[in-house]
């Protein structure tokens, strides 16, 4: 097994290995016309065979990128996996990047191919054509409403596959001597961090750094070929190759992905994934959804879930842990699963699952508890891009909500004295491309990942992570400010979308909250307040006060941890727009950019700590096909409670 | 408002292909009069409509559009006119005889089972088509049950091409408006007309959706090469999409012709803006 292992050092081996050991078991699935239809192991690697050969006579050469655009479609997949037969490497894009952020990774890598899912892609491609004369072919796979394009650029994935097929008939060995010259240390993939500071940087993983990850985690979660998984994250996302591309590679799982992004709950719920992984905004959305329908639903059913519910929060999570449970409560609990629970994960799509991850950002205790107590294994992990994803993952019936768990095998970690978290792995990244500099700065001469996080272990072992060390500051009197840890612990309650708090170098903490539209929109509905937009409704009064109670709730919590009761949040405005990506306020993984903010909206904040009743802001807002308009409001500013620190009181 | 609607026009590469080729003379309006007591809607009208073309009909408000296309589709009788489909003239032609031809439509109002979902809607546009008995499709068997695959399959095509996969199993009445009009378009293109007449598609839309729209007729008359007559106000819409225009005003036909020509017709001009009666 190990010299096999060894062997099978590369992606495309992988795939050879699978259509040769499983070739009939599903690979891949794709709702089209309503019905799932499904690419066995045989046929994906058919399908790669096909593709690398076209790619080669399109003059893709070892070594060369190629840039994919588009949403989870097997045909992206095969050409990731076509590029890398041929030693190139694949650049997933996100698909949901204007224009001009496409820009920059086709010019730094010098791409000279590219695939795009469809006419969407494709203009937006064409428009960044002249600023990107690298780029001579590229391939659609949707013709759809690209009939009359004549651009010499422009090759359709059948033609690709027409040349491929071709090609391949001719000369059916020299894929095969492509496939061998490969080796594990050869890169694999490039992605862009999203360049929450600068530009972004193309950050270079090996075949053999996500081989060995996914593979460490795969074995520690005992997953194997009847696994399913549903790709539905953006493809040019670290975590989404992994659990879509590197994993089912390693393991042999199955993929599906949906007909659409608005059919996701729909597909995931005919689907039944065994393995799933959501960002805390996707699980935070999904339960927002839960409660407004619980709320709409009727009186008994509404009583059958609060009780039922309330049990859950006591004994799930140690049911699930394997803890010692009272026969009784375990017996309540099996009539809860019966009528409330079994039915919930059911509508969530999630009564197969057993092991579901979540990451990216910190995840909320109530919501993590919540998940876990109806008997969905839920579990934090910790990495990044440059990790390939797996540093820490809390391992089976020993997770805490505040922890991401123990390193997983082959990791190395330690601190630094401001409390910066460095990592050896296997899985570290080979470099930044074409940026020494960046890469000296990120990966010193020992081969340890300076993470830029701060955090400590906890007395078990297990790694917490409370903020950026950039971001950790400290008020005018000295006192400790992680703002990270403050919007977080806004962000939890449902009605706040995102915050912003601001406070370094100040005398006290001030925050900026902008509503979620659904949650308040919905509170607003049932206590029958009329308003006719975003703006109005975030302007109300009521909901400065219901907004208000969140934050009062937040000081309380603050006032009871003897290090942070100093940066109680003081005063707060609600904004009068969502924070969005499209307009750089937010990173494209939906990571408040807090200086960009603070300098954008200068005046607000400057109110904020002036001690105004109200500030006047106009600001422009981008839409999503890069058009802008302005917008203008009166926005209220108010004062929080704030309560006195109660050091006796240890945080629970 | 008016930054985009040019926008159609635009994503079309300089050196696109030539355009499709235009069949001939397929629907025919000869001089056509209609009155409802003593109003007369229209008066004397005549234009033709040539395969595969995209054909609009403009004018202000109340200048006979609706009844126009009512005519087209013998939802109502003329006084005087024939209408001429394929060469053949037809008098007092009912709906049901210009849909079996191969005449599909979409209402102003929507005209949709609001309580059924987006998929029996466009299930209901296909009718027609079904040929075994119904007894034989109330056992869903055999025959039957193979048809009713075969149409599923078309009706599917129309959701992936119109984009609707998402609200497949959504009651209509539960859609927002914009969606509920590509509902309506869906289920016209279920009968698989050759001719489509489309009475103000994107009337109360914003932007966005009116670009949509704009798309799915353009692709419906590439793709499928339907004739199109469309009633529309938005007058970028028009002169983008359609290659003949023909105008009305108080029941008659003041211009006809390209959208150019239309554009700097003084009649039309006159008409749209007002002239002063001195």
């Amino acid at each position: 097994m190990a010299a096999e292992a060894a062997a099978l050092d590369t992606f495309p081996k992988l795939l050879l290995h699978h259509a040769a050991v499983r070739g009939e078991r599903p690979a891949i699935r794709e709702k089209d016309l309503g019905i799932w239809q499904t690419w066995s192991w045989k046929q994906f690697a058919d399908e790669v065979r096909v593709l690398a050969c076209g790619l080669a006579e399109q003059g893709l050469k070892r070594g060369d990128h190629m840039a994919l655009v588009g949403d989870n479609r097997p045909r992206l997949y095969a050409a990731m996996c076509a590029a890398q037969c041929l030693g190139a490497v694949p650049v997933p894009l996100y698909q949901d990047a204007v224009a001009a952020e496409m820009a920059f990774p086709i010019q730094n890598a010098q791409v000279a191919h590219a695939l795009a899912e469809d006419q969407e892609q494709v203009d937006k491609l064409l428009e960044i054509l002249t600023r990107c004369p690298s780029l001579e072919h590229i391939y659609f796979d949707d013709p759809r409403g690209l009939r009359k394009y004549a651009q010499p650029q422009l090759t359709s994935y059948e033609r690709l596959r027409e040349i491929g097929a071709a090609a391949y008939r001719r000369d059916p060995a020299f894929l095969e001597t492509e496939i061998a010259k490969g080796s594990g240390e050869d890169p694999a993939a490039m992605f862009f961090t999203s360049g929450t500071t600068a530009t972004p940087k193309g950050v270079v993983l090996t075949h053999h750094a996500l081989i060995d990850r996914a593979r460490a985690a795969a074995e520690m979660e005992g997953l194997g070929d009847e696994d399913v998984a549903l790709a539905y994250l953006p493809p040019a996302w670290i975590g989404q190759n992994i659990f879509s591309y590197a994993q089912p590679l390693v393991t042999g799982y199955c993929i599906c992905c949906p007909e659409s992004a608005e059919t996701v709950i729909t597909d995931m719920r005919e689907i039944g994934p065994t393995y799933y992984f959501a960002p805390p905004r996707v699980l935070e959305a999904l339960l927002t959804q839960v409660s407004i329908r619980m709320e709409d639903a009727g009186r008994a059913k509404r009583a059958m879930y609060r009780h039922f519910m309330g049990l859950a929060r006591r004994v799930g999570g140690a049911i699930l842990d394997g803890r010692r449970v009272g026969a009784l409560e375990r017996l309540r609990y099996w009539l809860g699963d019966l009528f409330v629970y079994g039915p919930l994960r059911n509508a969530l799509g999630m009564s197969r699952v057993r092991v579901a991850y979540t990451a990216g950002e910190a995840i909320g205790p109530d919501l993590f508890r919540f998940y876990r107590s109806i008997g969905i294994n839920l579990k934090q992990l910790y990495g990044s891009t440059e990790t390939s994803v797996f540093v820490c993952v809390q391992p089976n019936g020993q997770v805490k909500p505040d922890t991401v768990g123990p390193p997983v095998r082959g990791v190395e970690l330690k601190f630094t004295p401001q409390r910066e978290l460095l990592i050896r792995s296997p899985g570290l990244f080979r470099e930044y491309y074409k940026n020494p500099q960046a890469t000296a700065e990120a990966k010193d001469r020992d081969g340890w990942f300076h993470t830029g996080d701060a955090g400590y272990f906890d007395p078990d072992g297990h790694l917490k992570i409370i903020d950026r060390v950039k971001d950790v500051g400290k008020l005018a009197d000295g006192t400790l400010f992680a703002p990270k840890y403050l919007e977080n612990k806004l962000k939890f309650f449902p009605y706040v979308k995102e915050a912003v708090a601001f406070g370094n170098g100040r005398d006290r903490v001030c925050a900026f909250i902008s509503i979620d539209m659904d949650a308040v929109g919905n509170w607003a509905e049932r206590r029958k307040l009329a308003y006719t937009g975003y703006v109005d409704l975030a302007s109300r009064d009521e909901v400065y006060e219901l907004i208000g109670k969140c934050v009062e709730q937040v000081n309380a919590d603050l006032a009871a941890d003897a290090e942070l009761a100093g940066s109680q949040i003081h005063r707060f405005l609600i904004l009068h727009k969502e924070l969005e990506a499209d307009d750089e306020e937010l990173t494209r993984t939906r990571k408040v950019r807090r200086g960009f903010i603070a300098e954008k909206y200068a005046p607000l904040v400057a109110a904020l700590y002036g001690g105004e009743r109200s500030v006047h802001v106009e600001a422009q807002v981008r839409y999503e096909d890069g058009r802008t308009a302005s917008v203008k409001a009166d926005l209220k500013i108010r004062d929080a409670k704030t309560f006195a620190p109660q050091a006796a009181r240890r945080a629970a | 408002m008016s930054a985009q609607p040019q926008r159609v026009a635009e994503a079309e590469p300089a050196n696109a292909a030539p355009a499709r080729v235009l069949g001939g003379v397929i629907l025919a309006v000869e001089n056509v009069s209609l009155s409802f007591g003593g109003v007369n809607a229209l008066s004397d009208v005549s234009f033709d409509v040539r395969e595969h073309e995209v054909r609009a009909i403009i004018g202000p408000n109340g200048a006979g559009k609706s009844s126009m296309l009512n005519v087209m589709n013998g939802f109502y009788q003329p006084q005087r006119g024939v209408i001429r489909f394929r060469g053949h003239a037809y008098h007092g032609m009912k709906p049901h005889a210009a849909a079996a031809m191969g005449m599909g439509r979409t209402f102003q109002n929507i005209a949709l089972f609001r309580g059924m979902t987006v998929l029996d809607n466009i299930m209901a546009g296909r009718s027609l088509k079904m040929r075994r008995n119904f007894f034989l499709q109330l056992l869903r068997w055999g025959p039957a049950l193979r048809e009713e695959t075969e149409h599923r399959r078309a009706v599917e095509e129309i959701i992936d091409f119109l984009e609707i996969q998402h609200i497949r199993r959504t009651p209509v009445g539960r859609l927002p408006y914009g969606l509920q009009k590509r509902v309506e378009l869906a289920r016209a293109l279920a009968m698989e007309p050759s001719v489509l007449l489309l009475d103000e598609p994107m009337a109360g839309m914003n932007i966005e959706e009116k670009q949509d729209m704009c798309r799915f007729v353009l692709e419906v008359n590439e793709h499928y090469g339907t004739t199109i007559v469309l009633i529309e106000h938005d007058m970028g819409v028009v002169m983008d999409i359609s290659d003949r225009v023909v105008v009305l005003d108080y029941g008659r036909k003041i211009a006809d012709g390209t959208p150019d020509e239309v554009r700097s017709d003084q009649a039309v001009i006159d008409a749209y803006l007002g002239v002063t009666h001195s």
